[in-house]
């Protein structure tokens, strides 16, 4: 059955069509063209569909639309404020935190979850936060150094 | 994914009431189990009924001797809360990755009794007792076999009393890609006995008396080091042989007895 639903992306009241069965990711995506949020696997493996919900990171991909009406979504889109990149999203430029960029919105939003509930993260817990974020492309090590890189600026205010 | 209708439930008597008045329903609590079966056309319920909104189950209390978690309470919740058993909090934040994490609920994972999930083997290992909407159920009699318990049609998990332990530990070896067991073990000094609880293993959770017998005699990793059991009918796949599993059921539970004793 076709409905219409409501949440609040990105600080915005948004409202869209959608079936009980659509997902998450392809509510923002297709009905509010919020492209921000890719799917690489649909299968709940690689992450690149994280966004908050409710503050929470999650997997879009395996949440149904439905289930977001009435709460909160921030995505890839709501993070920056104007022209002037969030920290997380500076750091990730200035450390060749990307290459193809397409896990990158995700990786983003893990990342800024973590820092959420360990200002100055190790290494490791870096590491082991990102389980469940693939990058194709492999560059783990640089975006390892952008998280880092961000919580410094973050817990030093300097962005 | 078909298509299914899909309600709240406000409370646990509107979700049962709701299961009982549908034609093929079907619970929803984190969908980390269940979205991706019905994404994968595995599963055709008629109606989903979501228990996200149901604020009794995600309620936690701590006796002096037992915790006792909502079935709707979050692996990731159950991972941070300041604990009266830290082994179950331990084995919480090894489950999947973080997202899944914020999303999988305890009771969700009990109830699909997937024969690699964590819970299974905290539940079995610490002697904890099922309360559902209708009845108590200890877990020994809970997990029956392969994705099967023994909860009636429509009987809803409610909350898990888990008594706490003298000591206790969880380890595994988990599946590099996914993170779930291949083999895990928990091991527990409770206040009536050892107790060894595999999952991962075999069709379901198990105890190992023989391990348990030698733990009685003294809680060190060493008294476990000639016990092997036997791999008949242990699970064979292509992350592991069954002769292999045994081995590493013995290895898991020696670190699980040295962590506990750590
Ligand atoms: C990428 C990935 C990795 C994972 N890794 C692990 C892992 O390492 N270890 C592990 O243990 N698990 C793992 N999981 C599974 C995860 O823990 C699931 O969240 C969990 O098994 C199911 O919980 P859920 O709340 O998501 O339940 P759902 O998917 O919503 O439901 C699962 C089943 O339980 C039923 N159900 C739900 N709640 C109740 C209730 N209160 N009463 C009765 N029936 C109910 C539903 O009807 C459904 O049949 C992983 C999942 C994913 C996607
Ligand atoms: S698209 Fe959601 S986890 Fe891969
Ligand atoms: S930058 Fe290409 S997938 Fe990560």
């Amino acid at each position: 059955m076709t409905m219409t639903i409501s949440m609040t992306v990105n600080g915005e009241e948004r409202s869209g069509l959608c079936e009980e069965r659509t997902l998450l990711v392809t509510f923002l995506r297709e009905t509010l063209r919020l492209t921000g949020t890719h799917v690489g696997c649909d299968t709940s493996q690689c992450g690149a569909c994280v966004v908050h919900l409710d503050g929470d990171s999650v997997k879009a991909c395996t949440v149904l639309a439905v289930q977001a009406a009435g709460h909160d979504v921030t995505t890839i889109e709501g993070i920056a404020d104007g022209d002037t990149l969030h920290p997380m999203q500076q750091a990730f430029h200035e450390n060749h935190g990307l290459q193809c960029g397409f896990c990158t919105p995700g990786m983003i939003m893990s990342a800024l979850d973590l820092l959420k509930h360990n200002k100055a993260p190790t290494e490791r817990e870096i590491r082991e936060h990102l389980e469940g974020n693939f990058c194709r492309c492999t560059g783990y090590h640089n975006i390892v150094r952008s998280i880092a890189a961000a919580a410094d600026m973050m817990a030093t205010g300097k962005a | 994914m078909y298509a299914f209708r899909y309600h709240h439930a406000g409370s646990i008597d509107e979700a049962v009431r709701l299961h009982g008045s549908c034609e093929d329903p079907g619970y929803l609590a984190g969908g980390h189990t269940l979205l991706p079966t019905l994404k994968m056309r595995l599963a055709q319920p008629s109606d989903l009924i979501d228990l996200g909104t149901i604020d009794a189950l995600k309620n936690t209390s701590t006796g002096t001797d037992t915790l006792i978690i909502g079935a709707g309470v979050r692996h990731n919740d159950v991972a941070r809360m300041t604990h009266p058993i830290p082994a179950l909090a331990g084995l919480a934040g090894q489950i999947g990755d973080f997202q899944v994490r914020n999303r999988g609920t305890l009771g969700g994972s009990i109830a699909n009794a997937d024969p690699a999930a964590d819970y299974p083997a905290a539940l079995v290992g610490l002697g904890a007792t099922v309360i559902t909407d209708r009845r108590q159920i200890a877990a020994d009699d809970f997990f029956v076999d392969l994705f099967e318990t023994a909860l009636q049609e429509g009987e809803l998990v409610t909350s898990v009393a888990f008594p706490a332990p003298r000591r206790a530990a969880y380890m595994k070896f988990p599946n590099p890609a996914s993170r779930y067991a291949i083999v895990g073990v928990f091991v527990a000094w409770t206040a009536s006995g050892m107790r060894v609880a595999v999952t991962g293993a075999g069709a379901r959770v198990f105890r190992v008396a023989a391990m348990e017998e030698a733990l009685e005699r003294n809680f060190s990793p060493d008294v476990l080091a000639d016990i092997q059991i036997p791999d008949d009918g242990l699970n064979s796949d292509i992350h592991a042989t069954p002769d292999y599993r045994a081995h590493l059921v013995t290895v898991m539970a020696r670190r699980a007895v040295a962590l506990a004793n750590a």
